[in-house]
């Protein structure tokens, strides 16, 4: 005998522990077990895209930094990249390699919140979260030194960085490229192949290979289905094509797949770190750009590999100070597209957790 | 219908059965008071040095410092925060059941404390009532706790709160098996079932002669009492604060001290079955007490910091298909050696056991999987195989 | 290295295949008409070109008209086009949409559809994303002020 429930209806978030920020999933419940999902966000909705189009070039770059909080130097890298391409600018050598080494400090610190926050959200109480915390303290410690803030840099400039790294910078950079890989096999001493994590994320919000080309996945999140599909490697921007280093891939798009792509491509950043710190040359870190840049007419599309996905600017200029059209390409909210697919007919734990493997960052989301 | 048969001695009797006999006022009543307030006097201290404990544990574990501004080394951030909890507004959602709201704090809070009426804590027989039924007692009052948890999570009128209060329910229920079962083990040694005389009869710490149960006690209790990795019933990540979600104020206070509460009880329990109690030599029992308690709990929150939680039907399948065969063999197995084994050489059980509950341990996790896994979900309905559908009549 | 295929090239196997849906192409983009859009884009999934993922979607206003583009890349051949249609009319603007080739449209069309007011004809569950219902006006037109 099958005795008649309700379903019912579960508003997770806009204030939940774990919707890393203000998101909101409308989740239908069958018992215990997930029935439908529909992702709600614009909670943190500034209306960034519309800013941009009354300030000048240069100005935007501090909007940027505001997009992914948790990776403003990439944001601020796409942008400037965008507009480089979009204005013919030239960026010189070491400013580069100042971008670079950037960038991968970045995508070190946002992989390992992120993965801390993946081992919060299976109900670590909260110690994989500080050991990853030391971690990204040490890289915002480093950006410190090098522009002053720690959480929005605005340190990127069209055609260069604003300033060249402090003499004492350098060594700092190498001795954490020194330790960080210890720290990596701490990480993965205690939870790769931890019982309870293995049984939480194994098969686990399966993504299949074909529905995440489709779903225009992209980052970690695509990688962990199994797609070699990397734009440092793909469409190597900047001085990527210099640099060895592997692409990590899953094999089952699992939950697991995307907590273990997110390890070892810091693996792969701090290789990158170590060939960009040797080669790194001198000269100037920024060309000479007028003040009120004034593109020539066209519109632009810029990409990069930003620690949550390809990150997209696109840009219309008709040649005034201001763009006409500011539009940027947000990796997570089109990760969330397959949220359904991932989540249903797991449990209400495990929907916190596939949700928590895609690792949003709602700035970026509502813009 | 029979009349049901009276106590020949009445009530007095009882009480007097109850009494340790060099207890030197005479009258029972005022051995009671005395030993209400001890009890209750020996929980909450102990329930804020484990707070304090775990709080600055934890954060060792965590590379932090802890609380370590109120008083010496943070000693009165239990007092801080009990005092700010006292101070703040008390709220009740306005679709609450209001009732079962306000009760449901008293009623989980209550018997954590109730069970150290049992618990031998200042040496032989300095216990509020020596109970011939003392494990039963324990048993009987822990689950209480659970109805607390579920009264609050029902009359809050909330989701999250809601479903905790459900998981709490199938969790406790489930876990009181094998935690009974593994109990049994040591009753069958001790040959009683009152907590003073399995202290008193432990000659060699029932942790070397039952190391089976002691390991299925320990699951058990944590589980029964929401520690890691069974805390479902507060997985802040999933549903906030579970049952307590809508709690604020005294309310809240009152709940927190009913979970360290039961994880005091708890550990009293575990250092009393499997560790001697308050037996040890130089340092005064209830010392020793309070030691094998913090030892215990120790391992409780070292858990805590390490593991990640279980899904609620990997916990379920881990009471009913490792757990509970795991304790019904230990039972058979005790059964047998209490029958068979000679009473004065109990020494050289002690690596038979061993050896009998490491060969169960690994065979078990061979052959026992967790399961669960996805749910096929049709039109938006979970879909059941074989289930027919029954019009039920309201 | 992606390379950015010439529209040029590409219109002309496009209109060997589906005559009449290229309005305009040059080195950097492809122009098609509204009406045909979803078909282009079936056509370039499928045919010898394989565009696999959009990678991006947005619209311009040029106040004339509004500007769809479609960001595409082959993951295959690593290749890409950059896929524009035009919307001439103000106020009811519509296009087909392209969730049922791309999935990863789904969002980026609802989002389109609140922020600019195109609406996307065949799509799944178009309504505001970003914006609360209710929400009067479309921010990124460039007459909202």
């Amino acid at each position: 005998m099958e005795v008649r429930t309700e379903p019912f209806v579960l508003n997770l978030g806009p204030h939940h522990p774990s919707t890393h920020g203000v998101f909101r999933m409308r989740v239908t419940f069958d018992g215990e077990v997930v029935t439908d999902v529909e992702p709600m966000f614009g909670y943190l909705h500034r209306g960034i895209e519309k800013l941009a189009e009354g300030r000048t070039y240069t100005q935007i770059i501090p909007l940027t930094d505001r997009l992914d909080y948790l990776a403003a130097m990439s944001n601020n890298w796409g942008y400037v990249m965008a507009v480089e391409k979009l204005a013919g600018v030239p960026v010189p050598e070491r400013a580069e390699y100042l971008r670079v080494i950037c960038g991968e400090l970045m995508r070190i610190a946002s992989h390992a919140l992120a993965t801390g926050f993946l081992i919060n959200e299976l109900g670590a109480f909260f110690t994989p979260l500080m050991y990853m915390y030391r971690e990204r303290e040490k890289i915002l410690d480093l950006f410190d030194m090098l522009c002053g803030q720690r959480l929005t840099y605005n340190y990127m400039r069209i055609g260069g960085v604003s300033h060249d790294a402090p003499p004492e910078f350098f060594p700092a950079v190498k001795q954490f490229v020194r330790e960080m890989p210890s720290y990596i096999d701490e990480y993965e001493g205690l939870i790769t192949t931890n019982e309870i994590v293995l049984s939480r994320t194994k098969g686990v919000g399966v993504l299949p290979r074909n529905l995440a080309i489709n779903a225009s996945a992209s980052g970690p999140f695509l990688r962990a289905s199994g797609v070699q599909w990397d734009l440092r490697r793909k469409d190597p921007y900047s001085i990527y094509d210099r640099f060895k280093f592997d692409i990590p891939t899953g094999q089952n798009g699992d939950v697991y797949d995307r907590y273990w792509v997110r390890i070892n491509e810091m693996r792969q950043s701090v290789r990158i770190l170590e060939q960009a710190l040797a080669d790194i040359p001198k000269g100037d870190h920024r060309s000479r750009v007028p003040h009120l840049l004034r593109p020539p007419v066209g519109e632009v599309y810029g990409h990069i590999e930003a620690p949550r996905g390809e990150l997209g600017y696109y840009l219309v200029s008709d040649n005034s100070i201001a763009p006409y059209r500011f539009h940027v390409r947000p990796a997570t909210m089109i990760n969330l597209t397959t949220l359904r697919e991932l989540a249903v007919g797991w449990k209400l734990a495990d929907l916190i957790v596939i949700f928590g493997s895609i690792d949003v960052v709602l700035g970026e989301i509502d813009r | 219908m029979a009349p049901l048969p009276q106590n020949p001695g009445g009530h007095s009797a009882v009480l007097q059965q109850a009494l340790p006999p060099d207890w030197p006022l005479g009258n029972p009543w005022l051995h009671f008071i005395t030993f209400t307030i001890i009890a209750i006097a020996f929980g909450m201290l102990m329930i804020i040095a484990f707070i304090y404990v775990e709080r600055r544990g934890v954060a060792r574990f965590q590379i932090r410092l802890g609380p370590n501004r109120a008083g010496p080394e943070g000693l009165f951030q239990a007092f801080a925060d009990l005092i700010k909890l006292l101070l703040k507004e008390d709220i009740v959602p306005a679709r609450a059941d209001k009732l079962v709201h306000l009760m449901a704090p008293i009623i989980a809070t209550v018997p954590a404390l109730a069970i150290f009426a049992v618990v031998p804590i200042f040496g032989n027989g300095a216990l509020f009532a020596d109970l011939n039924v003392g494990l039963l007692y324990v048993v009987g009052i822990s689950s209480i706790g659970v109805v607390g948890v579920f009264m609050a999570g029902w009359g809050s009128s909330n989701k999250y709160a809601l479903i905790s209060a459900m998981r709490g329910v199938a969790q406790m229920v489930s876990y009181e098996i094998p935690l009974v079962l593994a109990a049994l083990g040591v009753v069958l040694f001790a040959g009683s079932l009152s907590l003073n005389t399995i202290v008193d009869q432990q000659g060699i710490p029932y942790l070397l002669l039952q190391p089976l149960a002691a390991v299925i006690y320990f699951l058990a209790m944590s589980a029964e009492t929401n520690r890691s990795p069974f805390d479902l019933l507060e997985a802040e990540s999933e549903i906030i604060a579970g049952y307590h979600t809508e709690y604020s104020g005294m309310k809240f206070a009152l709940f927190y001290v009913a979970e360290y509460g039961h994880a005091v009880a708890a550990s009293a329990l575990f250092s009393t079955f499997f560790l001697g109690g308050w037996k040890g030599p130089f340092l005064p029992p209830v010392l020793w007490l309070m030691i094998k308690m913090l030892v215990v709990f120790f391992v409780g929150f070292w858990v805590r910091a390490t593991l990640p939680r279980l899904r609620v039907d990997q916990l379920m399948g881990f009471a009913w298909k490792g757990l509970l065969p795991l304790a019904v063999i230990n039972l058979v197995i005790t059964a047998i050696e209490v029958l068979f084994w000679p009473t004065q050489s109990m020494w050289p059980l002690v690596p038979v056991n061993i050896v009998i509950a490491v060969i169960l341990v690994l065979l078990w996790s061979r052959i026992f999987t967790l399961g669960g896994g996805k749910i096929e979900v049709k039109q938006g309905r979970v879909e059941v195989k074989g289930a027919k559908t029954v019009e039920v009549k309201v | 290295m992606t390379v950015a295929l010439s529209g040029k090239v590409v219109a002309e196997e496009l209109s060997k295949a589906m005559p009449g849906a290229v309005v305009s192409s040059d080195e950097k983009c492809l122009l098609v008409d509204g009406a045909s859009v979803r078909e282009v884009g079936e056509w370039l999934k499928t045919s010898q070109y394989v565009f696999d993922y959009l990678a991006n979607l947005t619209s311009v206003d040029y106040v004339d008209f509004f500007e769809v583009i479609y960001n595409l890349v082959s993951l295959r051949h690593n290749h890409s086009l950059t896929l524009k249609t035009r919307c001439y009319e103000r106020e009811n603007p519509s296009v087909p949409s392209m969730t049922p080739v791309w999935r990863g449209a789904e969002l980026q069309e609802r989002e389109v559809y609140d922020l600019m007011g195109i609406s996307f004809e065949g799509h799944p569950n178009l309504k505001r994303i970003l914006l609360w219902e209710g929400f009067a006006g479309h921010p990124l037109r460039r007459d909202y002020l």
